[in-house]
């Protein structure tokens, strides 16, 4: 009990004493000398960690049920409204745009066809992703890192509750969610507003449009939007909460995380549509080749 | 009966910075101990470590058989309920009124019905003396009654631990006489194992069993409270007697040569001597016998022999009255 009481002890020995538990003897992370190049890695790495472990802890009960709807709530709310606008002149554009080219090249009978496949494939969901990250995911990451910054985070773990499962996998959860339902109001937004400019601006006739809207488009198309909307409602939870979880540094660094946590997002996003949208075109045959 | 809290060989370095190392000690079960030390040296850090929230180079940290450092995490989720931490601050969620943020473990961890937690929250605010505060928010509300909702909240699940983060600061001196009494009797009623970290002295006199000491990356000492009240190590007497001689300097440690120059121009003496040791608090009456007293009698006189001379007059002399000390 009463050891030897150093008053001024000695420089910390240039060798770590033995560990004590036998189950890692080489635990010594003093030795690694992480390098600077290996961060970006490590970050991602730890983004992944993160996933899995949502993922792991969304089929883990309870369920919470109520921090669910209430999440869900809260990001259709700050979502539909903003979606909706944007999808009615994104479609325009899309429809005059195409409209135009169709004219220039004299098959302006498949204006329907081409513009309502760009928009179900291609400009929903990146609405979708726009959306759900810069208002919901900024909203989520701002949250979770305030909450981490005032020690909420680390009260709610010492009273043996599991932030990620009580907070993140509801929010996770509701963001993909919401995109998924977000991408099909902005489907039909988006494809109304195609058909309104158009039938009424370019003076294009609502038969051809319509006709050869069937003759081009097939439901697998519909699946990879909707697909799409789900996985990129997933990213953006997951990276808006690991932004979150680990803000660097007082109520400036929760600011930073929310910027990056946005711009990763975008950035991550736009990629995997890439990636998406070419495996979807080389497995699924375009319809009537 | 609380529960044995047995540290081992603990190291912890933030990066390149050390903190502490080498740590051990055993917090005896049902026992109040205080850890004290000058700002800065890893006291909260330590804390946060024996119940797992960091996660110490080497060591271990046992309770019931787990090891808070490397065991599983379920296991040590599940070690954790057996824990009550009292933060800095509060820690109290911010969206949620107080009576949901004191509600907040019955609701994740039991099956109570709303009534029953009702009548167990209400208990516990009117134990800490906020009653009528309850609908407000964190926001809302002062330091100090933010910093007791915090332990109504830690005392809510019953726990066989209880961790307490300066539970004085941004309190008065009142308030902290007040916040005393109230560990102990909260002792005496449930029997958990306490340690409370702070730079108190007036805690650190009246409160404890037993009191250690971080310095300079170091547990100083650990042991029954006449230990450290009467120890003569520079470190302790310096920090007990709020002087500016000794080795704690503003930053930590002072170097060598104003060490050395202090203790050229140190004229007058200092009061040396045996310090008196202040008799330990006692339940308020109409509290059982705190048991952890009793236990902690047997073990003290059993080790008497290897204390230090000033610490075994203390402690006889504690012992000495028939109603002193523990009040056997």
């Amino acid at each position: 009990m009463t050891a030897p009481m150093p008053v001024r002890p000695p420089e910390p020995p240039e060798k770590p004493p033995p560990a004590t538990s036998g189950k890692a003897p080489g635990r010594a992370p003093a030795q690694r000398r992480p390098t600077r190049l290996l961060a970006p890695l490590r970050e991602t790495g730890k983004l992944f960690a993160l996933a899995v472990a949502v993922a792991r802890a969304i089929f883990r009960r309870p369920f919470q049920v109520r921090e669910f709807i209430e999440q869900f709530w809260f990001v259709a709310s700050v979502t539909i409204l903003p979606a909706a606008l944007v999808s009615i002149p994104f479609g325009a554009v899309i429809a005059l745009q195409v409209g135009s080219l169709t004219q220039q090249l004299g098959a302006q009978s498949f204006t329907g066809g081409a513009s309502v496949l760009a928009v179900i494939q291609q400009a929903s969901p990146l609405i979708v992703a726009l959306l759900i990250s810069g208002a919901a995911g900024s909203a989520i990451c701002a949250d979770l890192g305030s909450r981490k910054i005032r020690e909420e985070l680390d009260a709610m773990e010492v009273m043996g509750v599991s932030p990620i499962q009580r907070l993140v996998v509801p929010r996770v959860l509701a963001t993909m969610l919401v995109a998924v339902l977000l991408n099909g109001l902005i489907s039909v937004v988006g494809t109304l507003g195609g058909y309104f400019f158009n039938v009424i601006m370019q003076d294009g006739t609502p038969g051809a449009y319509l006709a050869s809207f069937s003759a081009l488009a097939q439901l697998p198309d519909l699946y990879i939007s909707e697909f799409k909307a789900l996985i990129f409602g997933f990213i953006a939870g997951i990276v808006a909460a690991y932004r979150g979880l680990n803000p660097r540094g007082g109520p400036k660094g929760v600011g930073d995380a929310v910027n990056q946590s946005v711009v990763i997002t975008f950035m991550l996003l736009f990629f995997v549509n890439m990636v998406l949208t070419a495996i979807y075109l080389q497995i699924v045959p375009a319809k009537g080749s | 009966m609380g529960i044995e809290v047995v540290v081992e060989g603990l190291t912890k370095s933030f990066g390149k910075q050390n903190i502490w190392q080498d740590v051990s000690l055993t917090l005896p079960a049902g026992e109040v101990s205080v850890m004290l030390g000058p700002s800065g040296t890893g006291k909260t850090v330590f804390l946060k470590s024996i119940i797992g929230l960091l996660k110490p180079e080497q060591g271990r940290v046992l309770i019931n058989g787990v090891d808070m450092v490397n065991s599983p995490e379920r296991d040590i989720m599940e070690t954790r309920k057996l824990f009550g931490l009292m933060f800095q601050d509060g820690a109290l969620f911010g969206s949620m009124s107080l009576f949901d943020n004191i509600a907040f473990p019955l609701r994740e961890h039991t099956r109570k019905k709303e009534s029953e937690i009702r009548r167990i929250v209400m208990e516990r605010i009117d134990i800490v003396g906020l009653l009528g505060a309850e609908g407000k928010l964190p926001g809302e509300i002062s330091g100090g009654m933010r910093k007791r909702a915090g332990l109504a909240r830690a005392l809510v699940l019953d726990p066989q631990i209880i961790l307490c983060d300066e539970p004085d600061s941004g309190l008065d001196p009142v308030r902290t006489a007040y916040l005393s009494q109230l560990l102990i009797d909260l002792n005496a009623q449930i029997d958990a194992t306490m340690l409370i970290v702070t730079h108190n002295l007036d805690i650190a006199a009246t409160v404890p069993d037993n009191m250690g000491m971080l310095f300079c990356r170091n547990l100083v000492t650990f042991g029954p409270r006449e230990v450290l009240l009467t120890s003569d190590t520079p470190v302790v007497s310096q920090f007990l007697a709020g002087r500016r001689e000794g080795p704690i300097g503003m930053s930590e440690e002072k170097d060598a040569a104003t060490l050395a120059a202090e203790q050229q121009a140190d004229t007058a003496p200092l009061p040396t001597g045996p310090r008196t040791v202040v008799p330990q608090l006692e339940p308020s009456p109409g509290m059982p016998v705190r048991q952890g007293a009793l236990r902690r009698r047997e073990r003290v006189m059993s080790m008497l022999g290897q204390l230090p001379e000033a610490a075994r007059t203390a402690i006889l002399d504690s012992y000495a009255p028939a109603a002193g000390g523990a009040r056997a």
